[in-house]
């Protein structure tokens, strides 16, 4: 034991500076940067304590807080809601159960989603849309992340158990969201009614989703050896590229109906998903490509000396090295997808963005608080993509790639 | 795909269906077909749309007068204009606020990357938090938090904010006091020309000589001095007036005068150039980082300056890292300046949609404006590209 | 560490394989290709092709918007109405025998051009002017509901009595409308300079006017009132009384199908006949049974107005007036001395016989 304490003495970092010293060498090193400090302090206090003093006592909140729901899933109907909150769950369950299998990285978001719920079921305000069954369904949603994770612990459940289940999710999701028809269970929703976050998200991840496929074809096509695949894939990802979203969006609203058969009519949602889609599918192919060259010569001349097809070298050995490069960048674009869904509200549909907007046109008084609407959508898309970003971090350091990349 | 090897070449009893050759021929000959053929589709279901529903195609409309007003026009725009010239107009705007965004974006984005990395705590948090604050917020919000927030607390124009200048800031934008050239103002900028014309020529001729002969020749010193004397003789055959102060006067509704930027160009240049200058910030501080801190101590060793180290070592250094990322800041900022629509300041997008809704030729106007996207893209990458060339290393 | 994310990049590879797989060859374009052609096609192309996709749909697509009071609004329970969507729901109870089987696409004034082109709704029923090039490049418009035309607003406390004192003005518009080709036109004529200040969305348009940043704001005159109505102040702000130009708000409907054309049509005839001749939505019923030859005609209990050419029940155009009122009774009911959004006087929207513009072929 003595010695083991002794090489931990000797292996031990120099003790981080006392606060006297820190405050000396970061703050009042040098008259330029004492200057900066006696000058930026008083700016900074007077700035924090304006803004405190206008959240707490100047703004008025009532814009924000009177619309939960309106933020959250927009017009979709109160009576359907359960719908809504079952794919939420049913989305924790498998993060729970992924946590429990795999843990690492998903055990810090698990534990956050599980934490934001329990304050929300827990918040202690009164409000009328925060009814003790709401209260429970939030509180609950904690617990199911902690039975996911031990079902993610128990042996028989295999690997690609959970990803098939992570699989289906989108399509179960789209069915319940949608509904059937017209039956009586599941009556159907048209997508005008579907807002807010839901909204956001169903693009943002759709999107990705739905495009990765589609980026890693085009990759493949962009190296092809066959100039007329590798041509068209070029030109495809060079104008998708060139172009803006917002030109895109347009042209899947508007224009695209030109070139299909009359009778056929895509619901907007889905075109406003299509929009979004081919868009990310270009950024995503640029990534995959990258990571791509970046797999070593030697292995694909490996897989073709061990007498590996084409086929087989590209997904056996190609992709995964290539795919497992990228994966942090892909969250990256993941997060600038999901700032970018907000253009959607320029071709009428009422993501987070929209609905804030239409609460603000609803009521000549509502006008007056935009500055309070305004900032609490920057905080939420803020809080989002800044968690987004250092999970994408975290992910790099853990696969040991933020020196390679 | 590589098995043009001659021993594998010369075996011919490989049936056709497993010959890669032919495979790859055949897999050419079937995308193009599935390619063209929906294209095909499309465009015939395209033209059976556009017959039923009684579209025109051409392009002819651009020659009739446009019929809608556009809002402050950077050149001279009336409504019995023709479209063309609408659109024209919507360019100019699209390539005002892109440029002036991209070269404040550059010098907020400099601003910002020295003071993360600067050795004050709190000057670095501050560049930080901005930083972390820009990246992580959609571009539209931020536009209406500038547009609708920001300039929605301006007073009107009775009860305008003046600032020295003197600057008026109310609802209708900024009024600045500007210099306007006088009469006699054009001898002194064709002096100045011929001063800048006449100091490029001799910076590169004498750096070129110090470099042949190795002696120095103090070249910045003399075209720095020929610029001056330029500047000065300007000066004096204009008779000492080039310029005059124009500042804004109240008349009627509004000020006059001065140079005004509308609360929508500013809306869109501040949220572009303060969006982009974040992304640049991080852009040019990892360049500078990625400088090897061994070349900066080499450097300061053999005696050059902070500022010779910074401009002969850290820079050109820094620059070959950070120019590919710079490239596709630009055209992400110029390709974000379509989100004017938002907020009323009429560039390509929005002034093309409304004639697409005026005009009713929504086939050829996007046509037009997916055209000038493209190429406004390709020509800002072709030129940084032939700048990245440049700057990279030279292997001799 | 790989080994741990493998599920993850297993995951993102079979989705890979599957879509791919469905996408044949592989390539981009025909991955797009399935994507589109899993839309269920609706019906096949014909020359009744809104018609059979409204009935096979059993809803009927309406173009409106849910931000003029009055016009198209959403009620407190988050429910489209309005004089334009109840004409909506006229067309619905006529074709499909239930006046909730809509559904509304809030549109931009820039927006509504290109639906009507693509055909993306089945009616386009917002306040849109009728105007001869829309008439032969949007779609074909159906008859005019509305008589308006274009008026100013200004702020009280501004010092403008009349358009003499424009000269020089800031003026809010709504992009994509006939108001701002109006707009320009009556600034030449007069020899007055603007400056324009353009929104696509009309609620920018009339906050930007509300808070100085015009100081006149123009519009059709219905909206105007009822964009005033719902100014924190209406009493600091007043339309003033010049009328610069026609603007007959007409619904329309895509070009190519002319029996939905003429059912619309039909519809839009009966709510005003209706009124001619006394039938409201209460006493639909009663007078059925009426000695008034054209009033049973209407009603279909006598006599065939077209319903089976156009393939509807005797019984549609009855339904219709059963489901949203008379014409009378839906402008009324909004815009009427006790309204729910203001109270506009009738003025040229009254009927024929009353000194107005009302007037509908007879339905028989």
């Amino acid at each position: 034991m003595a010695t083991l304490e002794n090489k931990l003495e000797i292996i031990q970092p120099p003790l981080p500076p006392g606060p006297l010293k820190w405050v000396k060498e970061n703050l009042f090193s040098g008259f330029f940067n004492t200057l900066m400090t006696i000058v930026l302090f008083p700016v900074i206090s007077i700035t924090l304590f304006l803004v405190l003093k206008w959240v707490f006592l100047g703004a008025d909140w009532r814009a924000v807080t009177q619309f939960p729901m309106l933020y959250t899933v927009g017009q979709y109907p109160r009576d359907q809601i359960w719908r809504v909150g079952i794919v939420l769950s049913s989305i924790l369950l498998f993060l729970g159960i992924s946590w429990g299998k795999w843990g690492g990285l998903l055990r810090t978001i698990s534990f956050t989603a599980g934490l934001v719920f329990i304050i929300m079921a827990l918040l202690p305000v009164q409000h009328p849309q925060l009814t003790l069954g709401m209260r429970s369904y939030l509180g609950s949603n904690a617990l199911i992340i902690l039975v996911g994770y031990f079902i993610g612990r128990i042996k028989a459940v295999k690997d690609i158990y959970i990803v098939i289940g992570w699989l289906l999710i989108p399509f179960f999701g789209i069915v319940l969201l949608a509904g059937i028809g017209n039956s009586s269970i599941l009556p159907s929703v048209p997508t005008t009614l579907w807002g807010g976050l839901l909204v956001t998200f169903l693009l943002a991840a759709g999107g990705i989703f739905l495009s990765f496929p589609l980026g890693v074809a085009l990759a493949l096509g962009r190296r092809s050896s066959l100039p007329v695949v590798s041509a068209f894939s070029t030109i495809f990802i060079e104008m998708i590229r060139g172009v803006p979203l917002v030109t895109i969006l347009f042209m899947f609203s508007i224009i695209l109906a030109l070139f299909l058969p009359p009778e056929s009519r895509i619901d907007r949602l889905v075109r406003a998903l299509m929009a979004v889609t081919v868009f990310s599918a270009a950024y995503t192919a640029e990534n995959v490509r990258g990571g791509l060259q970046a797999v070593p010569l030697g292995q694909i001349e490996a897989a073709k000396a061990l007498g590996m097809g084409n086929l087989k070298t590209k997904i056996f050995i190609e992709l995964p090295q290539a795919l497992r490069a990228v994966l942090p960048s892909i969250v990256g674009q993941f997060i600038s997808l999901f700032k970018d869904t907000t253009l959607v509200v320029i071709i009428g549909i009422n993501d987070f963005l929209g609905i804030g907007r239409s609460i603000i046109n609803s009521d000549p008084e509502f006008v007056q608080l935009r500055m309070e609407v305004y900032i609490f959508m920057a905080l939420v898309y803020w809080v989002f993509s800044y968690f987004m970003s250092l999970a994408s971090r975290r992910l790099e350091a853990a696969m040991g790639l933020s020196d390679t990349l | 795909m590589t098995n043009d090897h001659p021993a594998v070449r010369s075996k011919t009893n490989i049936p056709f269906y497993r010959d890669e050759r032919i495979l790859q021929i055949f897999a050419q000959v079937v995308s193009t077909v599935v390619i063209i053929g929906i294209l095909i589709w499309a465009i015939i279901n395209f033209f059976r749309a556009a017959e039923a529903r009684n579209m025109t195609l051409t392009f002819g409309f651009l020659k009739d007068s446009a019929g809608f007003p556009i809002s402050n026009p950077p050149i001279a725009y009336e409504p019995v204009m023709s479209t063309g010239r609408a659109f024209l107009v919507g360019l100019v705007n699209t390539l005002m606020v892109s440029g002036l965004g991209i070269v404040f974006a550059v010098i907020l984005g400099t601003l910002i990357a020295l003071a993360r990395l600067s050795s004050n705590w709190l000057l670095s948090r501050i560049a930080l938090i901005y930083i972390e604050f820009h990246r992580n917020i959609p571009l539209l919000v931020l536009l209406f938090i500038w547009y609708f927030v920001v300039f929605g607390m301006v007073p009107p124009v009775q009860e305008s904010i003046i600032w020295p200048g003197p600057t008026f800031v109310n609802k209708r934008g900024v009024y600045l006091s500007w210099p306007r050239l006088t009469e006699t103002g054009s001898i002194f900028m064709i002096s100045i020309a011929i001063g800048l014309l006449l100091a490029t020529i001799a910076y590169s001729m004498l750096r070129k000589r110090r470099k042949i002969t190795g002696k120095e020749t103090y070249y910045i010193p003399a075209s720095l001095g020929l610029l001056i004397i330029s500047f000065i003789v300007g000066w004096l055959l204009s008779g000492g007036t080039p310029f005059q102060i124009d500042s804004p006067y109240l008349d009627g509704f509004n000020y006059q005068g001065g140079l005004r930027l509308t609360p929508e160009f500013a809306g869109m240049f501040i949220s572009l150039s303060m969006y982009t200058g974040a992304f640049i910030a991080e852009v040019i501080r990892g360049g500078i980082q990625a400088v090897d801190r061994g070349q900066i101590e080499a450097a300061r060793a053999v005696g050059l300056s902070p500022l010779q180290v910074l401009s002969l070592v850290i820079m050109p250094q820094a620059l070959r890292i950070i120019i590919p990322p710079m490239i596709s800041q630009f055209l992400n900022l110029t390709k974000n300046s379509s989100l004017a629509l938002a907020i009323g300041f009429q560039e390509v997008f929005s002034v093309g949609k409304i004639a697409i809704n005026q005009a009713g030729r929504a086939v050829p106007v996007f046509a037009m404006i997916m055209i000038t996207y493209l190429s406004l893209s390709l020509l800002t990458s072709f030129i940084l590209n032939i700048y990245n060339r440049r700057i990279q290393f030279v292997l001799r | 560490m790989y080994r741990k994310y493998f599920p993850i990049i297993a995951m993102f590879m079979v989705l890979t394989i599957i879509l791919t797989a469905c996408g044949g060859t592989g390539t981009v374009e025909t991955v797009i290709e399935t994507v589109i052609v899993e839309v269920p096609a609706e019906g096949p192309p014909a020359k009744a092709e809104i018609l059979d996709r409204v009935l096979e749909r059993g809803k009927v697509v309406c173009g409106g918007r849910t931000d003029l009071a009055g016009f198209g609004m959403l009620d407190e329970a988050g429910n489209n109405t309005g004089f334009d969507i109840d004409f909506c729901r006229a067309v619905a109870a006529a074709v499909l025998g239930d006046p909730t089987a809509i559904e509304v696409v809030p549109l931009t004034a820039a927006d509504r051009g290109p639906v009507l082109q693509t055909a993306e709704v089945d009616i386009l029923s917002r306040n849109v002017t009728w105007t001869a090039s829309r008439d032969s490049q949007w779609g074909n418009f159906t008859t005019v509901m509305f008589y308006d035309g274009q008026g100013f607003m200004i702020r009280k406390d501004s010092g403008i009595t009349s358009t003499a004192d424009f000269d020089g003005g800031t003026v809010c518009v709504t992009s994509g409308t006939t108001t701002e080709q109006n707009l320009s036109d009556f600034f030449r004529q007069n020899g007055m300079e603007y400056e324009a200040v353009i929104f696509e969305e009309s609620a920018a348009v009339y906050s930007a006017y509300e808070e100085g940043r015009c100081d006149i704001t123009t519009s059709d005159k219905s909206q105007l009132a009822s964009v005033r109505s719902g100014f924190a102040d209406p009493d600091a702000h007043f339309i003033l009384d010049i009328t610069i130009s026609k603007e007959p708000l007409t619904p329309a409907v895509p070009h190519g199908d002319d029996t939905w054309f003429d059912i619309v049509k039909l519809v839009s005839y009966a709510l005003i006949n209706a009124e001619e001749l006394g039938i409201t939505s209460a006493n639909v019923e009663a007078m059925k049974s009426s000695e008034n030859i054209n009033v049973l005609r209407l009603l279909g209990e006598e006599g065939d107005w077209g319903y089976t050419d156009l393939g509807l029940e005797p019984d549609a155009l009855a339904n219709a007036i059963a489901a949203v009122g008379n014409y009378g009774q839906i402008y009324d009911r909004y815009m009427g001395p006790v309204g729910i959004s203001f109270t506009l006087p009738r003025g040229p929207n009254e009927l024929w016989n009353n000194g107005g513009l009302i007037y509908a072929p007879p339905v028989k």
